[in-house]
């Protein structure tokens, strides 16, 4: 069983007991302790189920490689799945559940699949489940998704809060081992600014564990007096509890800070997202361990060799009593001399080389310890449990020396670096055949914005993987200096050895784990390779190699090894599959930042937009705008409102917050050339005073914006744009003003915000604004398409007489800060006449009522003014705008295009919004032809009736004719063709 | 609005702002008095671009210091517009005024010198921040004023400090 | 994420900061060009891999236009320029020239 040692444990505080519960059950451990240490210490081995085959897996690894161990951690809004117990800090109160089984962890009716494992061979979905082909949506899909999967999603809403901050480095350490805290120092002292980040929440990585001495002090120690020095460096900062999960373009780099995970609910952020930019980066991430690929090699129970030792020596847990180690290298003899210096037995070590007599392994045999070189394992005893070992002859097909019993099996397959940041930037690899793993090629490092090596590997991370080595590799790194002195115990080279042993067959190739999260095994690779995939990133796919939270650590060098040898070819021309962010998993939460909520996103507010609030506004969306769409009073529906408010504003008068339409003010000496290139009509020509309505085309000749040009002075113009087009159109304004006719004297500035707009409309507009008083707004001072400064009601207006509706009307602009206080005089003012606030639904149905466009129901980006039949607001005298070019293209000068025209049902009903109007015959898809579609479509309450317009092939030809619309119920419904102006088309009723 | 985390963010009131596009020479010399450098904050006037100037005056007296920019650059070719209401204006202060801003602009404020306004992002919006003896001074679009407090008022939460 | 350094305002602005403005250096056809001409202007692009110009603007900065020298395989940037210019200037040319010895020239 897996114990608590009685001394020992340098994380730990035994004085600091903690409580946590696993699957209900209550269980100890103490400050220091991981959930994996603490789970081991109270005899929980059995930990998860796997992913296909649902067989028991325990805990393999004490770090953030860990396939196997993944919990759902909390409840409720605090409950996040899939989570590695080996990388979770124990709290008190800590809540896990194993998951992907049932009933119970313990019995799992999934288990079946483990039996009918001959139908899931690797790709078994492409291949399995083909026929017949109904079955597989209504059978085998929800089978599978049933019995296959990790955890499952949160369902409450996260409690938490996460954040994102900015940092820069001159030099970006990621990883705090000796490797790391050596680079930092070189760094440190050479003044640079230095960013350090370890993931752990302590300093110094593994070489505390393996008991290396440094220039004579012991590991612990000079990791103390190392982070010491760096604490007083104002030039270096620490951050502990940081993975660096991702580099990027320029030296960009993501990394995740747990803050709160290990104190829930304690008012800090849970987690906080660095974007760090750092001139050069140090990868400093150590290296993983190897499992051997040996039959039952997934029994909880098995574990790495290193990971045993991090559990003894850092939380003094015994992930066993008597444990068998077997290995293809000198380091794992470290895992059985100190085992067995903490009193516990090792009846074997098991050395698949047929000679093992470096440092380690004779110091292993002077303790007396049993080493038997040439020797695999045949196969593991035990289902939840491992209970002994068959032992065989590596050179062999399995055939069974002896049986040794024992509780746990500490496995070493040799060290692969971590090379995913190195790699996620285009850092190349290199195969090295003495270590038998890839490591970094420094002569091909991912590039950075000045096209030299941004990123630096240091320590274990290059490859080397002596406390020595790994010492003066991070120094050099940093860029060179005194190098601290380790002293170790020479190792003999690894041997490259995966499967054991080296003959074994079918059967026992079957129960050999490659990827234990993915439960793929040396068979499923070996089948993928007969069937074809060759390419190593096809294999991954096929086999699903790799693949999960994990992204194959464990896996990954074992997985092609088995693969060259299947293809007989070398390591190195198979190569790896492509490293992507993130390193480890990173919380949704934390890329969310702080975008939730009320700051999900930028909501912009007019000046009068609490008015609105407070009166039963009904909003409508417009870009990040909010615009009242109608005003609902008590009993009505939104449509009732929207009539409401256009017979109220036909009748007597109606209030628009207008502020959110866009106004850009464009001076100079070329201001009036430069409006006609960017109007299809006229600018320079406008007199002051005046006001003109113009569009905008792309260069395309598509229609892209419209609005009223105000000329304000001999040299200035105020371009109103559409609400959402404001920011766009003055960048567009500015690109041709910078990038092409840069000699020209204009300025542009948008003035959108500093003024709120007020649209007064209807036949009483007049009478409201002489009440508010001021001004003369009379038809003689102040006719139709004019402006005017002054007072009004006492504010600093600028009063515009356009009209969107058809009435009457007046735009007011005031300073916003004053724009809420105009709208109450305004609705004050108005109280008497009728005056009523309307919405943008009511604004559409006043302009359909008037056949005016609007940029986005009349154009999608493909519509021509000309479609639109506004050729007469485009230029025949100009040699040059925007556009012209464009629309002077074969296809758009066309006769048979689709034009606008207005839309009248027969039995007055209101037209569908976008239906189609069929046409004869069939397109070669064999989908019916279209002559038209609805652009707008609304009930016109002044008309008692739909009123639509659309675009029509050869549309104004064709007046009078009737043809049909689609309705989404597939019926159609007929429509005349009629003029676009349904109501005052002389235009009487704005012009008094 | 105003609120006290670990630092303080408080919304400045109103502050007049006249936005002179002009391009530098003589005459803007002239009408400046000073001319800041690139980025920097000279009296009363802020760089904005090559050809861009703010200029900072009490809120009521805006329209006057248009009329007198207008008169001294009289014949230049110049653009002057009154600013102040289509900006809002936030004090950040307290000793760890820079953690908040750190959190939301991808600026290096280890670095930003006192007198140098930056213009950039904070969130998802545009906005300009300047450094003072006595914290910092953000500027952004009025529409966007609620969502840039409430970022502010997120970032400075009491236990987030970096 | 690209750093791109505006030459209008010194910021090394990262690319939140910045708009792309597609291919720099297009000579605009209006009124008169020919179908064939216009088609290129409108819409044949280089899209080189490698030795690439391309349009920025310090959108959330100064507002200002500037060009791109980089290699869009690469990510190397060669150096940037304001846009009120038809042509790169020589100085980036030279570097260029120096990262990329083979490289044919702009056009």
């Amino acid at each position: 069983m897996s114990t608590r040692l009685a001394c020992g444990g340098r994380l730990i505080d035994r004085r600091a007991p903690r409580t946590f519960s696993f699957n209900g059950k209550k269980m100890r451990g103490f400050l220091g302790d991981t959930l994996a240490s603490a789970l081991l210490a109270n005899d929980q081995m059995l930990v998860g189920r796997s992913f296909k085959y649902h067989r028991p897996r325990g805990i393999v690894a004490a770090g953030p490689e860990e396939p196997n161990a993944l919990v759902g951690l909390g409840t409720g809004s605090r409950f996040e799945p899939n989570q590695r117990v080996t990388t979770t800090e124990l709290f008190d109160g800590l809540t896990a559940t194993s998951q992907n089984h049932w009933p119970s962890l313990e019995f799992d009716v999934g288990v079946v699949n483990n039996y009918a494992a001959r139908f899931l061979p690797g790709g078994f979905y492409y291949k399995t489940f083909i026929h017949p082909r109904f079955a597989w949506k209504h059978v085998f899909e929800p089978i599978i998704r049933r019995s296959a999967g990790l955890g499952k999603a949160p369902i409450d809403r996260d409690a938490d809060r996460y954040e994102q901050a900015y940092d820069f480095a001159d030099i970006l350490v990621i990883g705090g081992g000796i490797a790391g805290l050596q680079a930092a120092l070189v760094a440190g002292r050479s003044g640079a600014r230095v960013l350090v980040l370890e993931q752990t929440a302590h300093w110094g990585g593994r070489a505390p564990v393996d008991e290396v001495e440094i220039d004579g002090l012991t590991a612990g120690e000079w990791i103390d007096n190392a982070v010491q020095e760096l604490e007083g460096m104002e030039n270096v900062t620490l951050r502990l509890r940081t993975m660096g999960a991702g580099v990027y373009d320029h030296g960009y780099v993501l990394a995740e800070e747990k803050i709160a995970d290990h104190s829930p609910a304690d008012g800090r952020p849970r987690k906080r997202l660095w974007r760090i930019r750092a001139a050069k980066v140090i990868a400093a991430q150590g290296a993983i361990e190897r499992p051997l690929s040996f039959a039952g090699n997934d029994v909880p129970g098995v574990m790495l060799a290193g990971s045993v030792r991090d559990f003894v020596v850092n939380h003094a847990v015994a992930p066993g009593d008597r444990t068998v180690v077997v290995t293809n290298n000198d380091d794992a003899y470290r895992t059985a001399i100190l085992l067995v210096e903490a009193g516990l037995s090792v009846p074997a070590v098991l050395d698949a080389r047929p000679v093992a007599d470096g440092e380690l392994p004779r110091r292993a045999r002077a303790m007396g310890i049993r080493v038997e070189t040439g020797r695999a394992i045949a196969a593991v005893k035990g289902g939840k449990r491992v209970t002994g070992v068959a032992t065989c002859a590596q050179a062999g097909q399995g055939a069974v020396l002896e049986t040794v019993a024992c509780d746990s099996v500490a496995m070493s397959g040799g060290w692969s670096p971590v090379v995913h940041l190195w790699s996620h930037c285009g850092g190349k690899l290199i195969w090295d055949e003495a270590n038998a793993h890839f490591r970094p090629d420094p002569d091909r490092p991912p590039t950075g914005q000045d096209g030299q090596g941004m990123v630096v590997t240091a320590g274990s991370a290059s490859g080397a993987l002596t406390a020595d080595a790994v010492l003066a590799d991070a120094t050099q790194a940093a860029g060179g200096g005194n190098v601290p002195q380790a002293t170790v115990p020479q190792e003999a080279p690894v041997a490259a050895i995966w499967v054991m042993p080296q003959g074994a067959g079918p059967d026992l190739r079957a129960k050999m784990w490659l990827d234990y999260q993915n439960d793929v095994k040396v068979s499923d690779v070996q089948l993928a390779a007969r069937e074809g995939y060759t390419s190593v990133e096809h294999t991954k796919r096929y086999t699903t190699l790799g693949m999960a939270t994990d992204q194959g650590k464990l896996s990954n060098i074992n997985g092609l090894a088995v693969l060259s040898q299947a293809l007989s070819i070398d390591i190195p021309q198979v190569g790896t599959t492509t490293f992507r962010p993130p390193y480890t998993p990173v919380t949704i939460g934390a890329l969310a930042g702080e975008a939730r909520d009320e700051i999900f996103q930028p909501l912009r507010r007019t000046p009068i937009h609490e008015w609105h609030e407070t009166h039963d506004v009904e909003w409508e969306p417009v870009g990040l705008w909010r615009r009242p769409y109608c005003y609902r009073h008590p009993g009505e529906t939104s449509h009732q409102a929207v009539m409401r408010e256009v017979s109220n504003t036909r009748k007597n008068v109606g209030l628009l917050d207008a502020s959110t339409l866009g106004k850009i003010i464009v001076k100079g000496p070329d201001a009036g050339r430069f409006l006609d290139m960017l109007y299809t009509n006229m600018m320079s020509t406008l007199p002051v005073g005046k006001c003109r309505y113009g569009l905008m085309c792309n260069e395309q000749g598509f229609l892209s914006d419209d609005g009223v040009v105000a000329r304000i002075d001999d040299e200035t113009w105020l371009c109103h744009t559409t609400s959402g087009g404001a920011d766009r159109i003055h960048a567009w304004m500015e690109d041709w003003l910078q990038c092409e006719w840069w000699d020209w004297q204009v300025f542009t500035a948008n003035v959108t915000e500093q003024f709120a707009q007020v649209a007064v409309v209807g036949p009483n507009a007049r009478k409201l604004l002489e009440k508010l008083g001021g001004m003369d707004v009379s038809k003689e001072t102040l006719p139709f398409m004019q402006w005017q400064d002054g007072t009004l009601g006492g504010f600093r207006a600028r009063v515009y007489r356009i009209s969107f509706s058809g009435e009457l009307s007046y735009e007011i602009a005031v300073p916003a800060n004053e724009g809420r206080a105009f709208w109450d005089a305004c609705v004050a003012a108005g109280a008497e006449l009728g005056a009523m606030p309307y919405g943008t639904e009511c604004l559409h149905v006043m302009r359909a009522e008037k056949g005016f466009i609007m940029i986005g129901d009349e154009t999608d980006g493909t519509v021509i003014p000309q479609d639109l039949n506004l050729a007469w607001a485009i230029s025949k005298k100009k040699a040059d705008y925007l556009g012209k070019r464009g629309q002077e293209r074969a296809f758009l000068a066309s006769p048979d295009r689709w034009k606008l025209v207005g839309l009248e049902t027969l039995d007055g009903s209101v037209l569908e919004d976008g239906a189609y109007a069929p046409g004869e015959g069939r397109n070669a898809n064999g989908q019916r032809n279209t002559q038209g579609r609805v652009t707008s479509t609304y009930h016109s309450p002044t008309l008692g009736r739909g009123i639509a317009m659309g675009l029509v092939l050869r549309g104004p030809e064709r007046m009078g004719e009737v043809i049909e619309f689609t309705k989404l119920d597939g019926t159609l419904t007929k429509a005349k063709i009629v003029d676009q102006v349904f109501y005052d088309k002389e235009g009487a009723k704005q012009d008094v | 609005m105003l609120f006290e985390g670990f630092a303080k963010v408080a919304d400045a009131g109103p502050v007049g702002m006249i936005t002179l596009r002009a391009k530098p020479g003589a005459a803007l010399d002239a009408a400046l008095g000073t001319v800041p450098g690139q980025r920097q904050i000279a009296g009363n006037v802020a760089w904005m671009s090559p050809d861009e100037y703010l200029i900072f005056v009490p809120y009521a007296d805006a329209a006057a210091k248009i009329t007198e920019l207008d008169a001294a650059l009289v014949g230049i070719h110049h653009l002057a517009v009154d600013v102040s209401d289509s900006r809002a204006v936030f004090d950040i202060t307290g000793p760890k005024a820079a953690d908040v801003l750190s959190k939301l602009m991808p600026v290096d404020f280890r670095t930003l010198p006192v007198g140098e306004i930056r213009r950039s992002r904070a969130g998802q919006v545009a906005a300009a921040v300047w450094r003072h003896e006595d914290g910092f001074r953000l500027f952004c679009f009025r529409s966007v004023a609620r969502y840039v407090f409430g970022l502010l008022s997120h970032s400075a939460q009491p236990g987030s400090e970096i | 994420m690209l750093i791109l350094e505006c030459p209008h305002c010194g910021i090394r602005a990262e690319e939140t900061e910045l708009s792309p403005g597609g291919e720099a250096h297009l000579k605009r056809f209006g009124p008169g060009s020919s179908d064939q001409e216009f088609e290129d202007y409108m819409f044949a692009r280089k899209n080189p891999k490698g030795v690439h110009f391309e349009r920025w603007r310090h959108a959330y900065g100064c507002g200002k236009w500037f060009i791109a020298a980089r290699c869009t395989a690469t990510l190397e940037v060669f150096g940037t320029y304001p846009a009120q210019t038809a042509e790169p200037p020589q100085h980036i040319i030279d570097a260029v020239k120096t990262r990329r010895p083979g490289w044919e020239g702009y056009k």
